[in-house]
């Protein structure tokens, strides 16, 4: 299995799960946290590649680490997500705190 | 979305009899059921043929509406009493409806409101409600503090 945190020069990358709704929350929530905490990232790389669903269990997720980060200067970003995934984004207007890209 | 109550509960009941086809589904409220309700009613619907697009509107609505029971109506502590989802389909339309037996909302109106949420330190976003209601064509909840909650949904499937 791919594994679901790496950190690289001070970007933690985290691999998205198939299915990101409330059940896969927490797992992630607390294991970024650890990374968070551990002082060695500043950054956080959402990537989507995998994910085929997401409900605002996930944008609360990406909405939580935004908080935790952005106050010491921390940028978020969604990479390789699906037009359905940038719909739900969209939607809940995380669009004007974290970057898109493909 | 504003209706009366009544009407609701009879329009549920009407249209069920001249439904083409029903389902009911009863879970325990944990979050691993979540995915096997909005598969289940994904599953049911393409009977109406629909888009892509529809079922992933739907399956969303589903999920939501489940977790919120899960989370919420249950306080995410598991237990016997079930999470009910039933669904009928008519004429190109599916007829969604989701109850627990719960704690019930405080304030129906509040809780629909985006962003609000009762659980932050669960790091909610409160964004529930408003997902239901842009991916269904109508939404309405029905609850009672102590007795539970029920959430009527319904959405036009193809020949938009």
């Amino acid at each position: 299995m791919e594994k679901m945190f790496m950190v690289k020069d001070g970007w933690l990358t985290i691999t998205m799960p198939e299915e990101m709704d409330h059940h896969k929350a927490e797992e992630i929530r607390e294991g970024a946290d650890d990374y968070l905490l551990s002082g060695k990232v500043l950054h956080v790389i959402f990537d989507f590649s995998n994910t085929k669903f997401m409900d605002s269990s996930g944008i609360g997720v990406i909405a939580g680490r935004y908080k935790k980060v952005s106050c010491y200067g921390g940028k978020v970003v969604a990479a390789h997500a699906n037009s359905r995934i940038r719909k739900i984004i969209m939607l809940s207007g995380l669009t004007d705190l974290i970057e898109i890209v493909d | 979305m504003v209706k009366q109550k009544e009407a609701w509960s009879n329009g549920w009941q009407m249209n069920q009899e001249e439904a083409a086809n029903r389902m009911e589904l009863r879970i325990m409220p944990l979050s691993e059921n979540e995915s096997f309700a909005r598969v289940a009613v994904a599953a049911f619907m393409t009977q109406l043929d629909p888009t892509l697009e529809e079922v992933e509107d739907v399956k969303t609505a589903v999920s939501e509406a489940v977790t919120n029971s899960i989370i919420h109506g249950y306080e995410n502590k598991g237990g016997d009493k079930p999470v009910i989802i039933e669904a009928y389909l008519t004429h190109r339309r599916i007829h969604i409806k989701i109850e627990d037996r719960g704690v019930g909302i405080d304030d129906i109106g509040r809780a629909m409101e985006p962003l609000f949420t009762t659980k932050p330190e669960l790091e909610r976003s409160g964004m529930g409600f408003a997902f239901m209601e842009a991916f269904m064509d109508e939404l309405h909840v029905e609850s009672k503090q102590g007795r539970g909650t029920v959430v009527y949904m319904s959405k036009q499937i193809g020949g938009q």
